[in-house]
């Protein structure tokens, strides 16, 4: 039977979503401009980061511009180095957002914001523990994707290249590795600079895409968001239809027989 | 100086040190910070107070206070 992406359905921490993009809310130049990105991208799960109100109250609410009945608010713990302070953020972030999902992040190093796997393992099982759905931000490594499926956690989300990169699926055999390792959804968080990536990303076998550079940084925000929806899209489309494999040599296409002398 | 203390409270607050007036629970306080959104999160001397707790949970001099809410990010 011919596979149809309008009955796919992208199942994450128990819940049903259409749309495998992710979207990120930061890097902006303007809030209208974000809410115009993120319509546009068709995602229905968006990260936020949790940091202190401003006390002079002075600055525009992200959330004005993010309507919160439409997209799932997905609060992350980016800036934290340490377990302990990610397992903090993650409270304070479900406190604020009525929600135990988290995207968690554990930083080893300012420089390339890889993670720190080691702390990251061990603030998903402190937060598996507490009935959060963690999603965890981890490095391509299928080991670790494996002790943190293990750990409980809903989804294993490798980076494809670092955090802003725009490098894309710097190690797509790992990504693969990752996909026959762990049962749970794999999703691609970080390294996507442009449409192909995310395809690429989505063709391996991936379930879904999260990005926030790649398209708050383009030129055109907005149609970056619509090129990624589609992207997207067409990657699991390609990948649930099977790709021929790749060979060396040619093979025609036309009938060899019957041509005219 | 026993004037100042009872017309005042101090308290650090995301990190600022505040001398505001006296409040005596977590609604109260940010109600005078003028903070109406919806989606924020309390900290008071590191420990998450629930918004259910918020009206009777005191608030007292030289506490120390997080209020976070949501901002832009990936």
């Amino acid at each position: 039977m011919t596979y149809s992406l309008s009955d796919d359905r992208f199942i994450l921490g128990g819940r049903s979503f259409s749309s495998r993009l992710l979207v990120g809310t930061g890097k902006y130049l303007s809030f209208p401009l974000m809410k115009e990105a993120l319509e546009k991208s068709g995602a229905e799960i968006v990260t936020v980061a949790v940091r202190r109100v401003n006390l002079d109250r002075s600055s525009e609410s992200l959330l004005d511009y993010v309507d919160t009945k439409r997209f799932t608010l997905l609060p992350n713990t980016a800036g934290c180095y340490t377990a302990e302070d990610a397992v903090r953020t993650a409270l304070m972030g479900r406190e604020a957002g009525l929600s135990d999902w988290v995207k968690l992040e554990v930083i080893g190093d300012p420089k390339t914001l890889f993670p720190d796997t080691e702390a990251l393992l061990s603030a998903t099982r402190t937060l598996v523990k507490e009935g959060f759905t963690v999603l965890p931000y981890t490095n391509d490594d299928p080991i670790m994707a494996r002790k943190l499926e293990d750990a409980g956690a809903a989804a294993v989300m490798p980076l494809g290249a670092p955090i802003g990169s725009g490098m894309g699926i710097q190690n797509p055999s790992n990504i693969r590795i990752i996909l026959e390792s762990v049962s749970v959804p794999v999703i691609v968080d970080a390294g996507v600079g442009t449409a192909s990536d995310a395809a690429i990303a989505m063709e391996l076998g991936c379930d879904a895409v999260l990005m926030n550079t790649g398209i708050a940084g383009a030129q055109d925000p907005v149609a970056m968001a619509e090129a990624m929806k589609l992207a997207v899209q067409a990657g699991r489309i390609a990948s649930k239809a099977g790709r021929i494999p790749r060979q060396m040599y040619a093979a025609a296409s036309s009938p060899l027989q019957g041509i005219s002398r | 100086m026993m004037m100042l203390r009872m017309n005042s409270m101090t308290l650090e607050i995301n990190g600022e040190t505040r001398t505001i007036l006296p409040v005596s629970n977590v609604s109260e306080l940010l109600k005078l910070l003028g903070i109406v959104e919806t989606h924020v999160a309390v900290e008071i001397n590191r420990r998450i107070i629930r918004r259910a707790d918020w009206d009777h949970t005191p608030v007292s001099d030289r506490d120390r206070v997080e209020i976070v809410q949501f901002v832009g990010g990936g």
